[in-house]
């Protein structure tokens, strides 16, 4: 499965390894939905690294679409509840 | 309700299949794809242009800043050696605050760093994934049947759509970024040019320098000569300046005149 994270671009990850970062995408949600900042960037950090530590990345002129999308290591929170709304800060 | 990453990779998507549904003729989608694209790129090198020159303009200001912290030193230092320990304490708050200054610029300067890093690097994938999309684009157009058309293209076309707002995305933040840099570069300029910092031609004198030069008789070898006459006689300089010398009082002394013994 390839994972894009927003601004360093994409990596292939092998599907057993989703139930570790499923767990933690589901939390990281669950700081976006409560608002918790702290709690969001924690989380973030922790999934950035799962995916980096166990992705393959795929070379630059590769033209894959991603299934998963992670963002930038430095949004906010506020970013990403903007770009979770369907009309938010993706261009296109 | 699925996580944030399936979400991010749906709303991603959706936008791609939007644009693609919206073409009569899959292969007028690619060529218009590939201008956007070449208009993209051209604003992502734009943005890193920005971005470096901001980076300049603070680096300027940083070297600026530092010079009249040290000047406030400098000040403090003569200050004291005159004993007027009110005008250094004066030149070391407000190197203080200078200080202050320079630290938050300097955060700031490491920061635009850090974007133009990476959109450098984001030019480059860019670049690289544009070259890409313009073979297959001909392979495509040069092979077209209609059966194919829509599974090629719509891997490519989504492939590159992402990339497109990614980089999109990295573009318009860091111009967010480079813009609050610059209303604030602005206001430091007009600090400088309004005297409340000295101004970078060093001809403006501040309040300090001035009572300094006027209690060392506005020449700075006055000062440098008592401190050596402090050095020699191993007092301080206050005391060579008002005309002591260790453990003597001050008594009035005939100057030294040159005296020949007569024969």
């Amino acid at each position: 499965m390839i994972v894009r994270i927003m601004g360093e671009g994409q990596v292939e990850l092998d599907n057993a390894r989703f139930t570790e970062l499923n767990t933690l995408d589901d939390q990281l949600l669950a700081a976006i939905q409560a608002g918790d900042e702290e709690g969001f960037r924690r989380t973030l950090d922790a999934l950035l690294d799962a995916v980096r530590r166990l992705g393959e990345p795929l070379p630059d002129d590769s033209l894959e679409p991603s299934e998963l999308i992670l963002p930038s290591p430095d949004a906010t929170l506020e970013e990403v509840r903007a770009m979770l709304r369907d009309d938010g800060l993706i261009p296109g | 309700m699925s996580g944030v990453m399936k979400r991010m990779g749906l709303i991603f998507r959706a936008k791609a299949n939007k644009a693609l549904d919206r073409a009569e003729d899959p292969r007028e989608t690619l060529d218009y794809s590939y201008q956007k694209q070449l208009e993209l790129l051209q604003k992502v090198r734009r943005g890193v242009a920005d971005v470096a020159t901001s980076r300049k303009r603070l680096e300027l200001q940083l070297t600026e800043l530092q010079r009249k912290s040290t000047t406030y030193e400098d000040q403090g230092r003569k200050a004291l050696a005159l004993g007027r320990e009110d005008l250094a304490r004066e030149a070391l708050s407000r190197r203080a605050a200078l200080q202050q200054q320079v630290s938050d610029l300097e955060v700031q300067h490491t920061q635009l760093q850090g974007e133009e890093e990476k959109l450098t690097v984001a030019s480059q994938r860019l670049q690289a994934k544009v070259d890409a999309f313009r073979t297959k684009k001909e392979t495509i157009k040069a092979t077209y049947t209609a059966a194919q058309a829509q599974t090629q293209i719509g891997e490519a076309f989504s492939g590159i759509s992402e990339e497109m707002g990614d980089v999109g995305l990295a573009v318009q933040r860091a111009e967010d970024k480079t813009e609050q840099l610059r209303a604030r570069a602005g206001a430091l300029d007009e600090l400088l040019a309004s005297g409340a910092l000295d101004d970078p031609s060093g001809l403006a004198k501040d309040d300090i320098q001035a009572e300094l030069d006027r209690l060392s008789g506005g020449s700075d070898v006055e000062l440098e000569l008592q401190k050596m006459k402090a050095e020699l006689a191993g007092g301080s300089p206050q005391q060579a300046i008002e005309g002591g010398k260790p453990g003597q009082t001050s008594q009035s002394q005939p100057q030294d005149t040159p005296r020949f013994d007569k024969q």
